[in-house]
């Protein structure tokens, strides 16, 4: 199943002009791009682990680019990575762009769960068939 | 060969709008023919490597990685500011930035340290071009331990790996990065020009104080010309003597002199002309004429 999560959701995967192109607008903007990955991909999972500082003072997507080189040289194929750009303008202050670049080669998808309650109630939980693996081992890339 | 399309050369010139930059540059730095005939020839490669490229003949990015050699005060860190400007009209690199940096900006104090801090200042030069200022000091061998190496081998990574991306500028004082090469061959040999800086003559350096002082809005007077041309004849004797640099020490000392003559005169109404002229009394009370 693929995973859909972000700004240009409905498109397919960006190349890397691409991504250049979209982090060049980040920068045009004053963003500040980081780049995040993890292995759960739970869609209430927010918080990816970081890989490296937020990149401030660029001045050219080629640096960036540089580290998701470096990024994908150990995560890639193995887990989700994505671009986020933060904007720093007082009452923004929040994140003003995030997508996917990479995802792992293969996705296995969600299970849909099922809890009887009081009542005959039920309560759903989505959960990702790779988390059933401990984190480092749930994506074989 | 007559179904090849042909192209104008002169009107890509003048598109690029290469030619106003080259004139500024001849017109607002003094002397320097070499470096000014080596910028035109690296301007020409890019222009016809653009052209050959527009008529698909493939030829590699050529690599524009280079050093200026040259005695203190002989203008290598202006014209590098430059080479940002030219590289960028050519389009050869994609933002007209210059990342002026020296030793400690790159190399770490601690181990772990030097590798993320010169990798985020490449980062940070990318898209432009990156000024190393006494370049040498990055490579000390009587420490073995020193970190300076590791920064010198991302570098040279770097250098060699993204071409397209970055511009690296070395610059030193000529024997010290004579050594510098002869102990790190693989610098050397990634970079494609190695930019000498000639010492400038006296007249050079008269012209020099000349356009310093009239981008203050100052001027000398007659006779302070001729002192000044004494002065210089004097100071280029003397040891330390850093060209450019020593001229506008100089001039900075002669207009503290100036505004203490006016001051101790006190005179009723001083005029514009007052406030803008260098007097021979300025130039004359150097030490260096004593």
């Amino acid at each position: 199943m693929r995973l859909t999560q972000g700004t240009f959701s409905f498109l397919p995967d960006l190349t890397d002009a691409q991504i250049a192109a979209q982090v060049a607008y980040c920068i045009r903007n004053g963003w500040a791009v980081n780049i995040e990955y993890t292995d759960d991909p739970h869609p209430r999972n927010t918080y990816w682990e970081m890989w490296g500082l937020p990149m401030f003072d660029l001045k050219d997507p080629a640096g960036v680019l540089y580290e998701l080189g470096e990024c994908r040289k150990v995560h890639g194929g193995r887990a989700y990575i994505r671009l986020s750009a933060f904007d720093a303008t007082h009452t923004w202050e929040s994140l003003r762009l995030s997508f996917l670049t990479d995802r792992p080669a293969e996705e296995p998808g969600f299970a849909l769960e099922r809890t009887e309650v009081a009542g005959r109630g039920i309560r759903y939980t989505t959960r990702a068939y790779a988390a059933n693996q401990p984190t480092g081992s749930r994506y074989q890339g | 060969m007559s179904d090849r399309p042909t192209v104008d050369l002169r009107a890509a010139f003048e598109a690029s709008g290469l030619g106003a930059v080259l004139d500024e540059l001849d017109r607002t730095l003094v002397g320097l023919a070499p470096v000014k005939r080596r910028i035109r020839e690296i301007a020409a490669l890019l222009l016809v490597d653009r052209l050959r490229r527009d008529m698909g003949l493939t030829s590699e990015t050529p690599t524009l990685h280079m050093s200026f050699t040259g005695n203190p005060g002989t203008g290598k860190t202006t014209v590098a500011a430059r080479m940002a400007d030219i590289l960028h009209r050519l389009g050869y690199i994609r933002t007209n930035q210059l990342v002026s940096v020296t030793r400690d900006d790159l190399v770490g104090q601690y181990i772990g340290h030097t590798a993320p801090k010169t990798k985020e200042i490449l980062k940070k030069a990318m898209g432009g071009v990156l000024f190393i200022d006494e370049a040498y000091y990055l490579y000390r061998p009587e420490n073995e331990r020193d970190y300076g190496q590791e920064a010198i081998e991302i570098l040279l990574q770097v250098m060699e790996n993204r071409r397209n991306d970055l511009v690296v500028i070395l610059a030193g004082y000529g024997d010290r990065m004579e050594r510098f090469f002869g102990s790190n061959p693989g610098m050397r040999s990634r970079i494609a020009h190695h930019v000498d800086f000639p010492d400038y003559g006296p007249e050079e350096l008269m012209r020099i104080a000349e356009l310093m002082l009239a981008a203050q809005n100052y001027r000398f007077s007659p006779d302070a010309k001729s002192a000044f041309v004494q002065y210089l004849a004097a100071r280029m004797q003397q040891p330390h003597f850093a060209n450019a640099r020593s001229v506008r020490n100089a001039l900075d000392r002669a207009r503290l002199r100036q505004a203490v003559r006016l001051f101790e005169q006190q005179p009723e109404a001083v005029t514009a002309e007052a406030l803008m002229t260098i007097g021979p009394e300025e130039i004359l009370a150097s030490r260096v004429l004593a």
